[in-house]
């Protein structure tokens, strides 16, 4: 970046274009320390367990809370000292807090009125994005008579029509019931998609991550611990909690030619060649069970467990073993009646060495 | 409570959840005194009530000036408790500071203290010779006591801490994060409040706004204390039923109706409009 700038208040250092932010914020024992940036047109889906930091991280940004240290930047402008009003963030609250006191056409026309609008002005501009929303027929209508996926589409319509360069979304998907969540996570998406300036998303949801976002970044404990996209992440998980949303079973060791020495239990023959510390992931449903040790089969990978625990995943069984190697595995009702699994039952369990995958740590 | 009443919860006593419909006689008794209590005094006026010459009684100039006189401070005094103690109860509610603890139990004295006392001490502020107030008449040739400027602030002193305490209790129960949202659209601090608490608040305020008008319609002590017993111009209902006990009781039970009726419209109000919920 050079020093001529079209505006006098950019920094330079800072991104021209999109958000550069290095968050940190001290809150009693809790620190949250995080690195985001996005260029214009990115959607960036912060993951993470409850308690990662997610919302802390989003309050920060919309400048609802204040960070400890660090820098917020939009666009080369430098935003950490500007109070919340000023700021062109715009934010889509988890409960949506849509003014009940207003019609869905006034709550969208709140925004341009406060940046100087006047009233006819800014009810025509909620008009049109109501309109865009499919919401029309609506606008007349008080929040507490509009449904969820109707009030989530509002509090979206309200947070661009005051054309924000960043829009945050705390968990927008998570008022729902299941079925109007499938809708709704289709809309949101297409409208994402339109949105030209960086879009943040907090969620707990892998699904909604993966299929709203082009870039995940996993937060755990006030950190960032993956980033990547959905499919990098899918496919090659770094973290425990990530290798869970992802349906992965996955273990650190140290690589030799095929084998992969655990840090912790016993060895996975793998057929990546690999030498140093890497990860090993296999899904569940690689694993094969059986109550007495197999003969003959082929497979290396062969580990005596005990079931801790079963429930039901979709139409399978999904077992929770431990042992030589703790893992969890999927398999058929009838093969788990058949196997008669019960917690405490002993079994042995396999993986073909063609169904692991390892990479480099 | 009648008979079939009784008879037809005797089944449902051993099914759970359901509330019994006999009431513990050491519970009813005390009660039942309480109600009476309370009710008697009302029976005892409309009773004692010199109906015959009630319209002669209420058609004195005396009466109505009284009332026009009542009505006019105490509307005024809710009017400028809602100008100042609207925005002191956001800041008790919405903002930290130093000794918000002890500046809250200031504001609530005055619903505690005698208000022949609150009477006394506004003299000593805003008396000819107060703290306060030779200033104002030495500066502006401005003199409060025994005016119906006087009264007003009387009344405002005893009850604009009910107003204060509604409106602030309103305002904790309301979610503040609702303000936030409107930060997050651009709105001031101060356009967040307008656009969106006040409206919010609004039942807490109006209800508060009753009270604190009620109380100031039956101001005795402080009024009686600062701005005196003037008729038409600081001598107001209570103080003119009163004054009316002492020489013309007719007359003071004619006026003391008047505030019954008053007090019953004001109750009825507030029934239906902020009591119950639509």
């Amino acid at each position: 970046m050079t020093e001529t700038t079209d505006r006098d208040d950019r920094v330079p250092g800072l991104l021209p274009q999109g958000l550069d932010a290095h968050l940190v914020v001290d809150r009693g024992s809790f620190r949250l320390d995080v690195t985001l940036t996005a260029a214009p047109g990115d959607v960036v889906a912060l993951l993470g367990p409850n308690g990662a930091g997610k919302t802390t991280a989003l309050r920060a940004l919309a400048g609802l809370s204040s960070l400890t240290s660090g820098h917020l930047g939009l666009d080369g402008v430098r935003l950490d000292r500007t109070p919340p009003e000023s700021r062109p963030i715009g934010v889509v609250f988890q409960d949506y807090l849509l003014f009940p006191h207003l019609t869905a056409l006034d709550n969208v026309a709140f925004g341009p009125r406060c940046q100087g609008a006047g009233k006819a002005e800014a009810r025509a501009q909620a008009a049109e994005w109501l309109d865009r929303m499919s919401l029309a027929d609506h606008a007349g209508a008080k929040p507490r008579h509009l449904s969820g996926g109707q009030a989530q589409r509002v509090a979206l319509a309200r947070a661009l029509a005051a054309r924000p360069r960043l829009l945050l979304l705390d968990e927008p998907l998570a008022a729902l019931d299941a079925r109007t969540r499938l809708d709704v996570r289709a809309q949101l998406r297409h409208h994402l998609a339109d949105f030209e300036a960086v879009a943040v998303l907090v969620t707990h949801d892998p699904l909604d991550a993966m299929v709203l976002a082009d870039r995940l970044v996993v937060l755990e404990d006030g950190h960032v611990v993956q980033e990547g996209t959905p499919s990098g992440i899918a496919r090659h998980p770094r973290t425990d909690y990530v290798a869970r949303l992802v349906g992965l079973n996955l273990y650190r060791g140290l690589a030799e030619g095929h084998t992969v020495r655990l840090d912790a239990g016993p060895a996975i023959t793998t057929t990546e060649q690999l030498d140093g510390p890497v990860f090993v992931a296999f899904p569940p449903s690689a694993v094969t069970l059986y109550r007495e040790r197999p003969t003959g089969s082929s497979a290396r990978n062969l580990w005596r467990c005990e079931v801790a625990g079963l429930e039901t995943h979709g139409d399978q069984i999904r077992a929770d073993l431990t042992g030589e190697l703790s893992l969890t595995a999927d398999l058929t009702t009838v093969a788990a009646a058949d196997l008669d699994l019960h917690p405490g039952a002993a079994t042995w369990a396999t993986v073909k060495a063609t169904q692991t995958h390892a990479y480099p740590a | 409570m009648t008979d079939t009443g009784t008879v037809e919860t005797r089944p449902r006593r051993d099914r759970p959840g359901l509330r019994s419909r006999t009431v513990p006689v050491p519970l009813l008794v005390p009660a039942l005194i309480g109600l009476a209590f309370l009710l008697l005094p009302l029976i005892a006026l409309l009773v004692r009530a010199p109906w015959r010459s009630l319209p002669e009684q209420l058609t004195s100039p005396g009466v109505w000036e009284a009332l026009r006189l009542s009505l006019v401070c105490a509307t005024s005094a809710t009017g400028l408790s809602l100008v100042v103690g609207v925005p002191l109860a956001w800041l008790l509610a919405r903002t930290r500071f130093p000794g918000r603890g002890f500046v809250r139990a200031l504001v609530t004295l005055p619903l505690v203290l005698p208000p022949v006392v609150g009477g006394v001490a506004l003299l000593l502020a805003f008396g000819r010779n107060g703290v306060a107030g030779q200033w104002l008449d030495a500066w502006f040739g401005i003199t409060l006591p025994f005016t119906t400027t006087g009264v007003v602030l009387a009344e405002t002193f005893v009850a604009m801490p009910f107003l204060v305490i509604s409106v602030e209790g309103t305002l904790k129960a309301a979610d503040p994060r609702y303000e936030e949202a409107a930060t997050t659209l651009g709105a001031s601090r101060f356009t967040a409040f307008r656009r969106v608490t006040l409206p919010l608040i609004a039942p807490g305020i109006a209800a508060g706004a009753v009270l604190a008008w009620a109380r100031a319609l039956g101001e005795f002590g402080a009024t009686i204390t600062f701005a005196g017993n003037f008729p038409g111009r600081t001598q107001t209902m209570p103080l003119a039923v009163y004054l009316a006990l002492q020489n013309d009781p007719a007359a003071a039970i004619a006026l003391s109706l008047v505030l019954l009726a008053v007090s019953i419209a004001v109750l009825a109000a507030l029934r239906d409009r902020w009591l119950t919920p639509p």
